[in-house]
């Protein structure tokens, strides 16, 4: 947090380059933007609006965090990074939340996850997972169960206008808490080129696999992300699902292809479990965060009373991140390994 | 055999975490864990304390508190049963337990790792005082869900320790995190421990439901 001083010192080297915390973070906003055609193609305009209202309220939350804390506003506020999670948030949300749930859930997630621990690049969990855990402790009638099936896809159809329908007719994640997918006869199987375009049911942002893949791709691509974090955590889920048990009896139980198609697993592979700010800094440690976050996910999603397990794995490693970092610390060149 | 060993642990552990999802014990929580060195201290302390703490007060609910055939006291004063003292004899014969135990654990650290003991301080004679041992002895003799035995009451109590002891780990790599980072004046130090408190429940609520 310097202040734009002229007489600023700071150590060497003096690389000068042109990336800059505004240039990543608006590359994600741009990378994250195909997703969100899908969405609106899928569920209509009014994903548009919640992304935009969310968004907004993460800025001016920001904006007005930094007047509070009195600290230089413009610069802060225009790096991008309020709109990434905004963005994000509003990805992670049903296409049918009423107009203040991503507004509060902004709003958590700038005051609380991320200013509290002093701004950007300080905070320990991802903000816009935290706010979505957040809301589906505040409002689980609205996350969890009151979903709507789409009866069909196109623009301009709004989601309020369609039909509400029961626990038995929804994909993985519109299952509510008290009636896990163990006990639903007939849950409707999706085909996987459906899963692939992503006209199913969802969150907002996270059903389109391909328009994911895209946005994932230009990252891996300008280097902003790393390919090993999705790679290796998409890798375990696969694995895991082959091999655990299961307590669901659906038919796509020990799938693994339908596991890692459907739910949120690529949105939260390529845009949140790689955040910079909040897991691991080695290679090692990036890989032992993957691993972790496949491991628990596959678990959440086989075991515990949520249906999807994307969201809480990465808040849990996002937990343990600064104990991987203190057991994957690099030795110094030099230093010799101490005998016990 | 094993499968309900791993089940009650994993049970404490993580689905039934006494710090993050019972909020029990949060003195010791907040006050040791901003050291990796002294949470793990305290955290061993802790799970010590409670092993031993749910073996014994399984014996006294059992044997000496629970009206019935094995009822000691009732032999003597058979007029106990009809008072109904159960709940009040619980709680008092329990921390008696507890501290005898606290005031043998303060000992052996005294003498073989002074320095543990000096870090810490005064948290180590309240854990007489933690609430979570304390809540692990009587959850423990409480029969709601069923009637525990003895090797269950005291797997239970060992996880439970740590359960409380994978928290403060957790807890305390944070708390050395947060100390590099620019945290606004008002809520440095107790302030953003308990907003990660909060934030790691969050994170925990995943777990919720795993085990029945």
């Amino acid at each position: 947090m310097q202040s734009n001083n002229a007489l600023l010192v700071s150590a060497s080297p003096h690389i000068r380059d042109i990336e800059s915390i505004p240039r990543i973070m608006w590359a994600v906003v741009l990378s994250l933007i195909p997703a969100g055609i899908a969405g609106v193609f899928t569920f209509g305009y009014y994903c548009l609006y919640i992304v935009f209202l969310s968004s907004i309220t993460a800025v001016i939350t920001e904006v007005f965090i930094l007047l509070l804390r009195k600290q230089p506003i413009v610069s802060a506020a225009k790096d991008g990074s309020a709109v990434v999670t905004g963005i994000l948030l509003a990805y992670t949300l049903p296409p049918s939340v009423p107009w203040y749930v991503p507004v509060v859930g902004s709003f958590f997630a700038i005051a609380i996850v991320k200013h509290t621990f002093g701004g950007l690049g300080n905070n320990i969990w991802n903000p816009a997972l935290a706010a979505r855990a957040f809301l589906q402790v505040a409002y689980p009638a609205v996350i969890n169960s009151d979903w709507r099936v789409l009866t069909q896809h196109g623009m301009g159809k709004l989601v309020h206008n369609i039909a509400k329908v029961d626990a038995g007719g929804k994909l993985v994640d519109a299952v509510t808490r008290a009636t896990p997918l163990a006990k639903e006869a007939g849950v409707e199987t999706y085909h996987f080129s459906q899963l692939l375009i992503g006209n199913i049911p969802g969150c907002i942002g996270e059903t389109s696999v391909i328009a994911l893949l895209l946005g994932g791709a230009y990252l891996i691509y300008k280097r902003y992300i790393n390919w090993y974090v999705p790679v290796y955590y998409i890798a375990t889920v696969f694995i895991m699902v082959l091999i655990l048990p299961p307590r669901i009896a659906t038919p796509w139980a020990n799938n693994p292809f339908y596991h890692i198609f459907a739910g949120g697993l690529f949105l939260g592979a390529f845009f949140m479990a790689t955040d910079m700010v909040t897991t691991p800094l080695t290679k090692r440690g990036l890989v032992l965060f993957a691993v972790g976050t496949g491991v628990l996910t596959a678990l959440i999603r086989f075991y515990s009373g949520y249906p999807e397990g994307v969201c809480y794995s990465i808040l849990l490693m996002n937990t343990a991140t600064p104990l991987i970092d203190r057991f994957t610390k690099p030795q110094l060149y030099g230093d010799r390994i101490k005998k016990v | 055999m094993i499968k309900e060993v791993a089940i009650i642990i994993v049970s404490m552990v993580f689905v039934n975490n006494f710090v993050l999802s019972k909020f029990l014990g949060l003195c010791p929580f907040l006050g040791v864990s901003q050291k990796t060195s002294s949470a793990i201290g305290m955290g061993v302390a802790v799970t010590f304390v409670m092993t031993l703490t749910s073996a014994i007060t399984w014996i006294v609910y059992n044997f000496i508190l629970l009206p019935g055939d094995a009822n000691i006291i009732a032999k003597v004063f058979p007029s106990i049963r009809e008072l109904g003292l159960i709940e009040v004899l619980k709680t008092i014969s329990y921390i008696l337990v507890i501290a005898t135990l606290v005031q043998l654990v303060e000992m052996m650290l005294r003498k073989t790792v002074p320095t543990l003991y000096e870090s810490l301080g005064i948290y180590l004679p309240l854990i007489t005082t933690n609430c979570c041992v304390l809540g692990v002895a009587l959850l423990n003799t409480t029969d709601s869900p069923k009637h525990l035995g003895f090797l269950q009451a005291t797997i239970q109590g060992f996880g439970a320790g740590i359960g409380f002891t994978v928290a403060m780990l957790l807890m305390s790599g944070i708390r050395e995190r947060l100390a590099l980072v620019n945290i606004p004046q008002p809520l440095r130090g107790v302030p953003i421990a308990f907003i990660c408190t909060g934030l790691m429940a969050l994170a925990f609520f995943g777990f919720s439901g795993m085990v029945q």
